[in-house]
């Protein structure tokens, strides 16, 4: 090859590639997905801001259904695992996936995580997002569904200033009901007129997770939404590439 | 922030189309950002520019194509750009200049109401917008 007369035998092409860069997650997500869909678990994906009340409203919503379903979780956070204690203790089986320093879980996390969890019997599978209204939108765990959780505390215009998190939520949860008497100049139909703008498909429940109002919507929505998941039998199930088998 | 992760995922990317053509070098990597894809182009530019030393993508500038949201109405097929009055009817490609600073996607979309079908008040999908994709290399081949 000659390269300084320009008779070299090398040139440049464009080459056509078109794929999506989160393609290894995708991957892994469709993977996560198909084992839930064979085991007819609903998995959800709950995000929020920190201290939006993600934990208290799971919390809560164990208590509402007392036993009536199985419920697990994986909780994700940059440090500690006190949210998988908590959820612990209000009787759901639940890890923590301790991320480090990244800002948002991904379906790799999600599915080591799965190896350590007794997920396969539940009902009810929540993935506790790391508290964050910007990073956790981005990457497909394998949930069925994204749920938000949002604090009446927050400021009605936390959905136009994120609206990718909202746009791409199933439900948003205004978490926080009790607080409102304290609140001026904030109403819960003014946080659905906000929604409303970014949601392409408005779906709210007001929640309050320590009088427990709201739940029981809460947990009627997620009874519809396992009613209408298909669960796969193992004959349509995806190829494994694992060395180890499950 | 997760730039960085997904700056990781495109050189790799990058790596293994690099093996697929027999690529002795990277000339140009353009990749399309969609203005609701939760990406930060300039956050992404920076970590691409950290993260390309040492890679195959050392001297291969990124080129973003921005995609605005196109919001399509599933009763009866109109299509909405959220920039609206700056392009009513189509889908707005364009190259962010350096330097230049574009209306927070936010801005546009909440400030116009409930976000439904402008003409028959239908529920809408995003058609376009949401993108983070690798659509093409130059790669020097022999």
């Amino acid at each position: 090859m000659c390269d300084s007369c320009g008779c070299g035998d090398s040139k440049i092409v464009p080459v056509e590639v078109q794929e999506r860069v989160l393609a290894a997650n995708d991957r892994q997500a469709a993977h996560n997905r198909a084992h839930f869909r064979e085991r007819g678990v609903l998995t959800v994906n709950l995000m929020g801001s920190p201290g939006a009340g993600k934990t208290a409203v799971l919390e809560s919503l164990s208590r509402h259904l007392n036993g009536s379903r199985k419920l697990g979780a994986l909780a994700g956070d940059l440090a500690t695992e006190n949210d998988a204690r908590r959820l612990q203790a209000a009787g759901i089986p639940s890890l923590a996936i301790t991320t480090g320093s990244a800002c948002h879980l991904d379906a790799d996390m999600v599915h080591e995580a799965l190896h350590e969890l007794a997920w396969q019997d539940v009902d009810l599978l929540f993935v506790e997002n790391v508290g964050n209204l910007v990073c956790p939108a981005v990457y497909d765990l394998g949930q069925d569904c994204n749920v938000v959780a949002l604090a009446v505390t927050e400021g009605l215009d936390k959905p136009i200033k994120y609206p990718v998190m909202f746009k791409g939520a199933d439900l948003v949860l205004l978490t926080k009901t009790d607080l409102l008497p304290h609140l001026s100049g904030v109403s819960l139909a003014e946080y659905e007129d906000s929604l409303k703008r970014v949601m392409p498909h408005f779906e709210a429940i007001p929640v309050c997770a320590t009088t427990g109002q709201g739940l029981d919507r809460f947990a009627a929505w997620l009874e519809a939404r396992r009613a209408a998941t298909p669960r796969t039998t193992p004959a349509h199930a995806h190829h494994h590439h694992h060395a180890h088998g499950h | 922030m997760h730039e960085y992760s997904i700056v990781q995922a495109l050189v790799t990317q990058v790596e293994e189309q690099v093996q697929r053509h027999q690529a002795r070098a990277v000339h140009a990597v353009w990749v399309q950002i969609g203005e609701l894809s939760g990406v930060e182009v300039s956050l992404l530019e920076t970590a691409y520019d950290l993260f390309r030393e040492d890679t195959v993508c050392a001297r291969a500038p990124l080129r973003v194509e921005t995609v605005s949201a196109t919001w399509e109405c599933r009763t009866c097929g109109a299509t909405r750009a959220s920039a609206a009055r700056e392009n009513p009817s189509s889908v707005a490609r364009g190259r962010r200049r350096n330097g230049g600073s574009r209306p927070a996607p936010s801005a546009r979309l909440g400030a116009e109401g409930p976000l439904r079908c402008d003409l028959c008040s239908g529920e809408v999908r995003l058609a376009r917008g949401d993108e983070i994709v690798l659509a093409r290399l130059e790669l020097e081949v022999a």
